[in-house]
């Protein structure tokens, strides 16, 4: 499966403002794509504004307000297994759920984009030692390899990021390896090294530009998994410790509830659901704005 | 043929090589030492050295590696340090029930996403189309242990119609009693396999679709039928591929729902582990699993290769 990702808009040749403003155009015209970045806008500042959204402590629990059902009076979400405010404590899971869910594709973008260019630049023995490593973690599907990692590193915030990254670095660094080979065989690279360019710069000058695109739009259709694999390592309970507020995690929590109060318990998994769909349909829109094809 | 499926074996040997070292290096990287939970507290520095050299953690790590990597070609994956059996017997009990798991669900998952992707892909840019678009993006987006929590909420706990959790008595068997506890997590595991089979079924026909070929078939006067036969054998090789990669995932991807619905598989096997610290149980878990998965691809791709005549001549 081999993802021969084609980017159709090189073509154009109006120069790049012609062609950023050209997806900005096409994005805007794309109605689901643009629901989709409102709602992820509005999670991801209601997560880091939270402290000033005049909320209920998320951490303080109360003995006798344990599972109050949605809808109680002063508590519109109703209350978790320990008695804390359900609201408060979805809007504050999204800071931990979004920074676990997201920053492990951010830094496999950056390594896996090295890894890829490099290895597709350079060719050869480079070439070779890089993808045959990559082909290794191909092996492992990502669900079991992120649950092995954290499993043996243990729980905590900075092993969930390091054992999402390690599982997303492989896969991106395939697509730019295999987008930087091509743009490689094209004829203008071939003129810019008669013109006496160094690697770095043709790298950095003519090739990035036509292989960051393809790449970063296949990076944002990984975040939706990495999200739905970041709350599920807190599910598990190797990812982000209790009493954190955190999807995944509460999710874990308030399984001992569903006989009491199914609705609340429900609440964590609805929230990832629309962010990872928001972000998939993002990816989506994306995809066809930038015109890049797979 | 024979050179492509010879090379492809030859292909297979350093990626299960560097599996089995991943795997062996997921107890190096562990915190703390994998001795603490077995040696005894007030142990003297000498005891512990002897610990130590029993279990061969005394040598470089290289040598350990080697000496693991043999007994495990022989089927010794060593002892589960919680229940102190051997761990190969325990992952085979685990295995056996979450194939059963993940075939049960590959019944669903790829008769559907095969006909759902189809339809897709034949009526392009129709109704059809964006129906199931939807809920092959909405599958996909899913986080499949909540929608576990969400059936049981409705059949378990609210309608009372299957039970919530466990594989049912006894060894598995396909009778009512254990059919009735297979449902709930079958169906949670198919939702994703879904979506991504449809997704790319639905690409792939409406790709081959608007080549010229089919329209050079339906310009010879061939029913809809006989083209669609031509299609869904174009499609054939891609879609096994999809699905190979779907079984393993099925198959490696179960832990969470596993551990939704406690199946005794094994993605409860390494649940257990990773909160006992049983690293061996761990890494022989993780071992077996990953090497399926390579069989699998294997698999796929030899019989990718019988189908597609294009693939045998490159």
């Amino acid at each position: 499966m081999s993802t021969a990702i084609a980017l159709a808009a090189s073509a154009s040749t109006s120069g790049r403002r012609g062609y950023w403003s050209g997806v900005l155009k096409r994005f805007s015209r794309d109605p689901v794509a643009v629901g989709c970045t409102v709602i992820l806008l509005v999670l991801i500042l209601a997560a880091i504004f939270a402290p000033y959204l005049d909320l209920a402590d998320p951490y303080k629990g109360s003995m006798i307000k344990r599972l109050r059902p949605v809808g109680t009076e002063g508590l519109p979400l109703g209350t978790d297994e320990q008695g804390r405010d359900m609201l408060a404590r979805l809007i504050y899971g999204g800071r931990l759920t979004l920074y676990v869910g997201l920053m492990p594709v951010v830094f496999a973008f950056f390594i896996g984009a090295a890894l890829g260019v490099t290895a597709g630049y350079v060719g050869g023995f480079v070439n070779t030692v890089i993808m045959r490593v990559v082909d290794i973690f191909f092996a492992f599907p990502s669900v079991l390899l992120a649950i092995a990692i954290s499993g043996a590193l243990g729980a905590g915030i900075v092993n969930s990021l390091v054992s999402l990254t390690i599982v997303f670095i492989p896969p991106i660094t395939r697509v730019a390896e295999s987008v930087t080979s091509s743009v490689r065989s094209l004829d203008y690279i071939d003129a810019a090294k008669a013109s006496g360019g160094d690697a770095f710069t043709i790298v950095r000058v003519h090739v990035l530009g036509n292989v960051l695109g393809p790449v970063f739009v296949y990076a944002t259709s990984l975040t939706s998994v990495c999200m739905i694999l970041a709350a599920g390592l807190s599910f598990l309970g190797i990812g982000v410790k209790p009493p954190e507020p955190e999807w995944g995690l509460m999710l874990n929590t308030l399984r001992t509830a569903i006989y009491v109060n199914p609705v609340v318990a429900a609440l964590p998994g609805i929230m990832i659901f629309i962010t990872s769909l928001c972000l998939n349909l993002l990816s989506d829109g994306l995809r066809s704005a930038m015109n890049v094809r797979d | 043929m024979l050179v492509y499926l010879l090379r492809r074996l030859l292909y297979v040997c350093p990626v299960a090589i560097g599996v089995s070292a991943i795997c062996f290096m997921l107890v190096h990287v562990a915190p703390g030492d994998p001795l603490t939970a077995i040696m005894a507290v007030d142990a003297t520095a000498q005891e512990q050295e002897a610990m130590r050299a029993a279990y061969g953690l005394d040598k470089p790590l290289p040598t350990q590696y080697v000496i693991w990597l043999g007994k495990a070609v022989q089927g010794d994956l060593g002892k589960s340090i919680a229940s102190g059996r051997p761990v190969a017997g325990e992952v085979i009990g685990a295995v056996q029930n979450s194939l059963v798991l993940a075939f049960a669900a590959s019944l669903i998952a790829f008769p559907l996403g095969i006909f759902l992707g189809f339809l897709a892909g034949y009526f392009r840019d129709s109704w059809i189309d964006r129906a199931v678009t939807t809920v092959a993006i909405a599958g996909v987006s899913l986080p499949n242990y909540w929608l576990g929590i969400v059936l049981v909420i409705i059949f378990s706990v609210t309608l009372g119609w299957l039970p919530a959790m466990g594989a049912g008595d006894g060894a598995w068997m396909w009778d009512f009693t254990h059919l009735s506890h297979i449902i709930l997590p079958a169906i949670t595991l198919s939702v994703v396999p879904i979506g991504i089979v449809a997704r790319t079924m639905r690409a792939l026909v409406g790709e081959i679709y608007s080549m010229d070929f089919v329209q050079a078939l339906y310009a010879k006067g061939l029913h809809r039928g006989d083209v669609l036969r031509h299609v869904v054998r174009n499609a054939a090789p891609t879609g096994l591929s999809v699905m190979g990669i779907q079984l393993g995932y099925l198959l490696g991807g179960s832990i969470l729902i596993e551990t939704v619905f406690n199946w005794p598989g094994t993605g409860f096997l390494l649940s257990n582990a990773i909160f006992q610290r049983d690293l061996p149980l761990l890494q022989g878990t993780i071992l077996v699993l990953a090497l399926f998965f390579v069989l699998v691809n294997l698999t796929v791709d030899v019989a990718q290769a019988i189908i597609d005549p294009r693939i045998k001549r490159s």
